[in-house]
């Protein structure tokens, strides 16, 4: 890049210049490359994104009684190890702990062994009517301001009553990207009601019936 | 016809347009960019596909490791113009019984990223000069129940600053007892929101191939 100014030799006799000398840019320009390949690597642009989550809150008072949900939509997923979830149908009682009933093992794919499939199955009324009403937008036949499309989106699912109640529950050696992905897939399939809990020793018991692991040494008494 | 007179010189070519660019790419990246800074422990995000930036300030930053450490961090930068770090700080030294002195308060006010020092060590910490020496006592903060500091650390960031939010910022092979430890944790200080920090991730689903 570098400019190589050749002197001319001979003509003794000096004469002024008539135009303004010649600046190299050249270094500068170096300098300006080099800052702005260190600015783009150092920088970070796009900031990372955040997903909310609301706990139910702890009971407290011993009178007060959890809210009772229908056995027929609860649907429960627990995490287990190697990125699998467990799931059963309606409630398992701790007197139950030698009679479990069998947990199916799902995975995060969207084929047919996969989370999404059944857990869309279960909410295709209420996926249906989002699904539609954010093609309404699209299409333009309603126009309304993004807030309010969403508004109105979470209204859809309030008075929704048919879609499952899904409780999230985590054995022990399940780990956080699993419980991330889960959340993702609630909003991916637009439930309306899901929340995590805790897990119950029988159902680290179905895990482990189910997973094939020998039963660790968790008390059952707990 | 007169022949062509070839220049001796190589031709200049103006490098001015080029300048006056750069120098406008130059100042959009030193205005836009926020420093990537070196947190003490590597963290690989999950994805999902949120699309909700992450709040600016009145956060409290929650690092967990993959070794199940866990680092806080205030308001996700070295410093805001409300000074909520130098006061929670103080406050958690009075707790403690430990006087911690202006410059020790502006140099965790300062202190750019995540910080996991049990209190007792925060001293050493803060005077250490190096670095280096500092890494040394990036332990994560001890959450065991007789000594719960993470408890403290965020009933006091509560106290000083109500609007508080709480944001988790987990690897995805970090171990699940250790995220189920600081939720439990969470909600006993009343903390039921949480912002759960990912990157974003494009996922479309066929309602049609659903059905089929």
């Amino acid at each position: 890049m570098g400019e190589i100014i050749q002197e001319e030799k001979g003509g003794g006799k000096k004469r002024a210049k008539k135009h303004v000398p010649h600046i190299d840019m050249t270094p500068m320009v170096d300098l300006m490359c080099l800052l702005i390949t260190f600015f783009m690597l150092t920088s970070a642009l796009s900031r990372p994104k955040v997903m909310e989550i609301n706990l139910p809150e702890k009971l407290k008072d011993p009178n007060q009684k959890a809210p009772v949900i229908a056995a027929s939509r609860t649907m429960n997923l627990i995490l287990g190890p190697d990125n699998k979830i467990f799931w059963y149908q309606g409630t398992v009682k701790p007197e139950d702990y030698n009679n479990l009933p069998p947990a199916t093992v799902l995975d995060f794919s969207s084929g047919p062994t996969g989370i999404r499939q059944i857990l869309l199955e279960r909410n295709r009324a209420l996926f249906k009517k989002i699904d539609d009403y954010k093609q309404q937008v699209t299409t333009g036949k309603i126009v309304l301001h993004p807030d309010s499309v969403l508004s109105e989106i979470s209204k859809l699912k309030r008075v929704d009553d048919t879609g499952p109640i899904v409780l999230i529950k985590a054995y022990k050696k399940s780990n956080y990207g699993d419980f991330v992905d889960i959340l993702d897939e609630m909003s991916i399939c637009g439930i309306a009601r899901y929340t995590f809990v805790p897990i119950a020793f029988y159902e680290e018991r179905m895990v482990e019936i189910a997973a094939g692991i020998t039963a660790t040494a968790t008390t059952p008494a707990k | 016809m007169p022949k062509i007179k070839l220049p001796t010189r190589s031709p200049h070519i103006d490098m001015t347009p080029m300048v006056d660019l750069f120098s406008v790419v130059l100042t959009f990246l030193m205005l836009t960019s926020t420093m990537r800074q070196q947190e003490p422990a590597t963290v690989d995000t999950p994805s999902s596909i949120s699309e909700k930036p992450t709040p600016d300030n009145n956060t409290l930053t929650l690092l967990l490791s993959t070794d199940d450490k866990v680092f806080l961090n205030f308001d996700n930068g070295p410093d805001t113009l409300l000074h909520y770090r130098p006061r929670i700080l103080a406050e958690m030294g009075k707790r403690y019984n430990i006087e911690f002195t202006p410059s020790e308060l502006r140099a965790f006010e300062k202190y750019p990223t995540s910080i996991g020092v049990p209190i007792l060590k925060m001293k050493e910490f803060l005077n250490a000069k190096s670095n280096k020496e500092k890494t040394v006592f990036q332990t994560g903060i001890p959450l065991d129940s007789t000594d719960n500091q993470l408890s403290l650390w965020i009933l006091f960031a509560r106290q000083v600053n109500p609007n508080i939010q709480a944001c988790i910022k987990g690897d995805s092979k970090t171990d699940f007892p250790i995220v189920q430890k600081v939720l439990d944790i969470m909600a006993d200080k009343n903390m039921f929101k949480f912002n759960l920090i990912t990157n974003l991730e494009a996922t479309k689903i066929n309602l049609q191939e659903i059905q089929k």
